[in-house]
């Protein structure tokens, strides 16, 4: 596949761990019967993807990352799970009758994955050290290259997705509330 | 020593007449021998339903029976010329050499000239034929035949011990040895061959000891049809090998494989045109000895036999006889691309297709019998992409642990008195462990564990199809790989549900049963250990990525003659990537036994009952074995032989009584049609159509679970499918 | 260590699987939304990794657009979540099944 190499070094090794317990940490997410738990996994998952993101130079990404996942939307789920009274959640079986089939699938999914990664071909040209902090020939930092790159090339998605999360205020607000019909 | 090759089919065949004679002169004046010992338990032939669960225990001890004649004289004949053969064949090989071998040394000798035709002009117009047009009896050791002498002797010599002990209170004791020798002597005749009619010879000579063998029980009807069986299906393959060696003698005028295959290997551009038929023809052949879809359905039946004609003809050697005929042939192959892709959809087809029969069998035996075809399907894929030598790597290393796994069910049957339904088997594993351990070894073995040895042949296999290239289709070797490995998978799922019916979880026999639950003898138990041994460590010949760990390719290396002008690619040396394909081996193996232990220790078979309630038709068309059997009853010994013989029974009677009844029957015919047109054609059609849509419906509605979890998993399989679809078509 | 994309890529291959096999296996509905969003990181942590070895900012902004939307996203569910426990006073996925047959 490609001969671009992102990572040497201590840099390297960095990235190991950092995967290796992102991935347990995954797992633990996945796995842990009590949502509590699982929700603590999931933010600490975030903060090391978080740090791999920094590792690549996507210092911007990263600190939005932890801004907008570890403290927002965490916060959110950790705020449900104690709404939804944590004794009535944790009784009853955690994993779903189609356990079996779907872990018989799973080596399936594999498949086009190794094929990609034994056939893809990018184009053979080295990573360039300080591009993502550069606009056009000065170097800036992150933040703002990511700024100049958005605010010009990217404007109206970025007008959408102001949109977006109007209306996905409006919907929380709408689908939260109590129906007026139904007693609960 | 290696001019004592003559000797080393020599000395089984001596034995073949020793053992002969002497039990026909102690018989003579018995009448019909009787042949009781160990009951060849559930046959279920093709006509009965396959769960029937026709097992009938015999205990085999005729109470009061006499002493078997010459018992003593029978064993160290049989064993001895096994023996004798064995260090022969061992003296042989390393009096040349192994590293003789893999510089591709070979050493022949002739006997006689057999077929002295000399025809000295060109009799075809066909350029390049090198042939002198005569044919000698000549025997040849090349490392090819080498690699087979050397298991086929020793695997033997096992076998022939441990049926002294499993046979040892038979009646006809001494007629199974001859015939096991016969074999011997068959097998190795078709192993050192030096043309391919010696080779036709060999391969004649085994199939007609399979008859004998697997009817060695002729008293009970279904061990003499499945001999018949084996014998006619063999024969429609061994019509096409024939007709596969005329064309092989008419192309080049020789049929000695040496200079035959140095022929075309220097002019390949004279002989492509004809290779593509001629590797159909042959493998033809290959597909009726080493029972392939469609003419693989003698070696289920052939279980009838003893279990040790089970291990050593229908697992070890005589199966994979059609495998080494086509790694002989593979000059040939090489130079005919499209049947190679025929031999490596043939093969993988027939893998998976014996592997999900297999899952459903109660027979120990036929579980196991399914097993090798699936396997041998394997080896086929492997030659079919061009992998000659990993196949040759997988026959040597299937040879082990198939005769250990079949030996092994030889002990559990003669420990459970002659029961095979693993259905009423259970908690053996602290009753017979010796049994149980080599038996768990082998199983761990074919189930792809890594660093046994089935690990490396089946990794090698499936790397070689991964990486394989097909110009006319280039789609398909990905196809076949998923298709391996998915078989793989249901290798180990239904090897663990085999070890977890027979050996784990509680006793499920009677009372009766369980009293006489006991270990084998140590002539059946030593050999079980020396396989289960070489199930361990035979793998380590042909250790991937390392650097001369593939010891097995490179001494096999010299019978792969180059062609001139032909680019072959060179392996490939992607570490991650191989490390990757074992890393998804291991992976669906691990599911595959995780599975079978979940579903049949654990579980204790709840789960695949409930499975075999929601989906009837499936499970029944599979425990049927898709009813191939009864397709072929019905087309061909019905339809073509007796049909054909009712057929024309009934023109002879029409033809003479024909003006008479013409008329009345004319009349009679034409008021039936027309009522029958309005019974079922029209109204027929009106109930078809909603029948038809109301039967489609339900199957439909199941889909509609409700639950969305479902619909998530249908969605990234339908997302699967289109990535798929994506990248095979880019 | 020599870290290429390909390493990248597996790690957030394996975490969408991880991600993926939660959606499908867990029956409680909050932690089938922590599944999803694994996913989605998963996706961010790939584009990133382009983005550097590509040497585009555009990878970056696509994920800040993911993020963005995966807050939206876990908003929305969450919000229905709770109208979920309302009505059936459990957060067992296999209760919401008056969609079958």
């Amino acid at each position: 596949m490609t001969s671009g190499v992102l990572l040497t070094g201590a840099g390297g090794w960095l990235f190991v761990v950092l995967a290796v317990f992102a991935l347990m940490s995954a797992v633990a997410v996945v796995v842990a019967r009590n949502p509590v738990h699982s929700a603590l996994f999931l933010l600490l998952s975030f903060v090391l993807v978080a740090a791999i993101f920094i590792l690549q130079q996507a210092e911007f990404v990263g600190a939005v990352q932890m801004l907008v996942y570890a403290g927002g939307i965490m916060v959110l789920f950790l705020f449900v799970v104690m709404l939804v009274n944590p004794g009535v959640v944790a009784v009853g079986k955690a994993f779903q009758t189609q356990f079996d089939v779907a872990l018989v699938m799973l080596p399936i999914f594999l498949l086009p994955f190794l094929y990609i990664l034994g056939t893809e071909k990018l184009p053979d040209v080295a990573v360039k050290p300080d591009a993502l902090r550069m606009i056009g020939d000065r170097v800036a930092g992150n933040t703002e290259a990511v700024s100049w790159v958005l605010f010009r090339d990217y404007l109206v998605p970025f007008e959408v997705a102001s949109v977006f999360l109007l209306v996905a205020m409006i919907g929380a607000v709408v689908l939260g509330r109590r129906s007026l019909e139904k007693m609960d | 020593m290696r001019n004592l090759l003559w000797a080393i089919p020599l000395v089984p065949l001596i034995g073949f007449l020793i053992n002969g004679v002497v039990y026909l002169l102690s018989h003579r004046t018995k009448g019909a021998a009787h042949g009781h010992g160990h009951g060849s338990g559930a046959g279920s032939d093709a006509h009965t339903a396959a769960t029937a669960p026709d097992v009938s225990p015999d205990t085999g001890h005729d109470p009061g029976h006499h002493d078997i004649p010459f018992k003593g004289l029978h064993t160290i004949v049989g064993v001895g010329s096994a023996l004798i053969a064995c260090l022969l064949a061992f003296g042989a090989v390393f009096d040349i050499g192994l590293k003789a071998f893999t510089e591709g040394a070979s050493h022949s000798m002739t006997l006689w000239r057999w077929i002295p035709l000399g025809i000295n002009q060109a009799v075809g117009q066909i350029p390049g034929a090198v042939g002198d047009w005569y044919v000698d009896v000549t025997l040849r050791v090349d490392s090819l035949s080498a690699l087979m002498l050397l298991f086929v002797t020793f695997v033997g010599f096992l076998i022939h011990v441990y049926s002294s002990g499993y046979m040892g209170h038979e009646e006809g004791y001494g007629r199974f040895f001859a015939y096991l020798n016969l074999f011997m002597f068959a097998m190795l005749v078709l192993v050192l061959g030096g043309n391919f009619l010696m080779l036709f010879v060999g391969w004649e000579g085994v199939g007609l000891c399979s008859y004998l063998l697997i009817g060695y029980y002729y008293e009970k009807k279904f061990a003499a049809d499945a001999g018949k069986k084996a014998f006619v299906v063999n024969r429609i393959g061994d019509f096409g090998f024939i007709l596969g060696i005329f064309a092989v003698f008419a192309l080049f005028g020789s049929l000695d494989f040496q200079k035959v295959f140095a022929a075309a290997a220097a002019n390949p551009a004279a002989y492509t045109p004809y290779m593509t038929v001629l590797c159909l023809l042959l493998f033809v052949g290959a597909c009726g000895k080493s029972a392939q879809f469609p003419l693989y359905v003698w070696l289920p039946d052939a279980m009838a036999g003893p279990t040790p004609v089970s291990a050593l003809i229908h697992a070890a050697t005589m199966v994979t006889a059609g495998v080494y005929m086509v790694a002989r042939c593979n000059v040939f192959f090489r130079m005919a691309p499209h049947a190679m892709i025929v031999v490596a959809v043939v093969g993988a087809f027939t893998a998976l297709f014996a592997a999900t029969i297999g899952l459903m069998q109660n027979d120990i035996k036929k579980v196991l019998a399914y097993s090798t075809v699936s396997q041998l399907g394997y080896m086929f894929l492997a030659c079919g992409v061009g992998a000659f030598t990993e196949g040759m790597f997988h026959v040597t290393t299937h040879a082990f642990f198939k005769a250990c796994l079949f030996l092994g069910a030889g002990s559990v049957i003669h420990a459970m008195g002659g029961e095979q339904d693993i259905r009423r088997m259970g908690g053996l594993a602290k009753k017979i462990p010796r049994t149980y351990w080599t038996f768990f070894i082998a199983t761990l073995t074919i189930s792809g564990v890594p660093f046994l040895a089935a690990f490396f042949s089946k990794d090698a296999i499936k790397a070689a199809v991964f990486h394989a290239e097909f110009e006319a289709v280039p789609w398909l070797p990905k196809v076949l790989y998923a298709v391996a490995l998915f078989t793989a998978g249901l290798t180990a799922f239904y090897m663990f549900r085999l070890l977890s019916l027979t050996f784990w979880g509680k006793f499920r026999g009677t009372a009766e049963q369980e009293s006489h639950v006991h270990e084998s003898p140590a002539s059946m138990t030593v050999p079980l250990m020396v396989l289960a041994f070489l199930s361990i460590v035979s793998g380590y010949v042909g250790v991937p990525i390392i650097e001369h760990g593939d010891r097995i390719g490179e001494f096999l290396r010299p019978i792969r003659l180059p062609i001139a002008g032909l680019n072959e690619k060179g392996p490939h040396e992607s570490l991650s990537l191989e490390l990757a394909l074992m890393a998804a081996a291991v992976a669906v193996a691990s599911i595959g036994i995780y599975l079978a232990w979940s579903w049949y220790t654990k579980g204790e078979g709840r789960t695949p009952a409930r499975l075999a309630e929601q989906w009837p038709g499936v499970y029944r068309a599979v425990t049927n074995k898709y009813f191939v059997d009864e397709a072929y009853d019905k087309v061909f010994v019905n339809g073509l032989a007796l049909g054909g013989g009712r057929f024309l029974w009934e023109v002879d009677a029409t033809v003479i009584d024909l003006i008479p009844n013409g008329a009345a029957a004319v009349t009679k015919g034409a008021s039936w049609v027309a009522s029958i047109f309005d019974q079922y054609v029209v109204d027929g059609l009106v109930n078809g159509v909603a029948g038809t849509l109301q039967g489609l419906f339900r199957v439909f509605r199941r889909a509609q679970t409700g639950r969305v979890q479902n619909y998530a998993l249908v969605m990234g399989g339908g997302l699967f499918c289109l990535v798929a679809v994506y990248l095979l078509f880019r | 260590m020599t870290i290429t994309l390909n390493h990248y890529m597996i790690v957030s291959f394996l975490l969408f699987s991880i991600g993926f096999m939660g959606v499908l296996v867990r029956r409680n509905f909050l932690t089938i939304l922590m599944s999803v969003e694994l996913m989605l990181n998963a996706v961010n942590l790939n584009l990133i990794a382009f983005s550097r070895r590509l040497s585009d900012l555009t990878g970056q902004v696509f994920s800040i657009f993911v993020i963005t939307i995966a807050a939206g996203e876990a908003a929305i569910g969450l919000a229905l979540t709770i109208s979920f426990f309302r009505q059936r006073r459990t957060l067992d996925v296999e209760e919401a099944n008056t969609m079958q047959g």
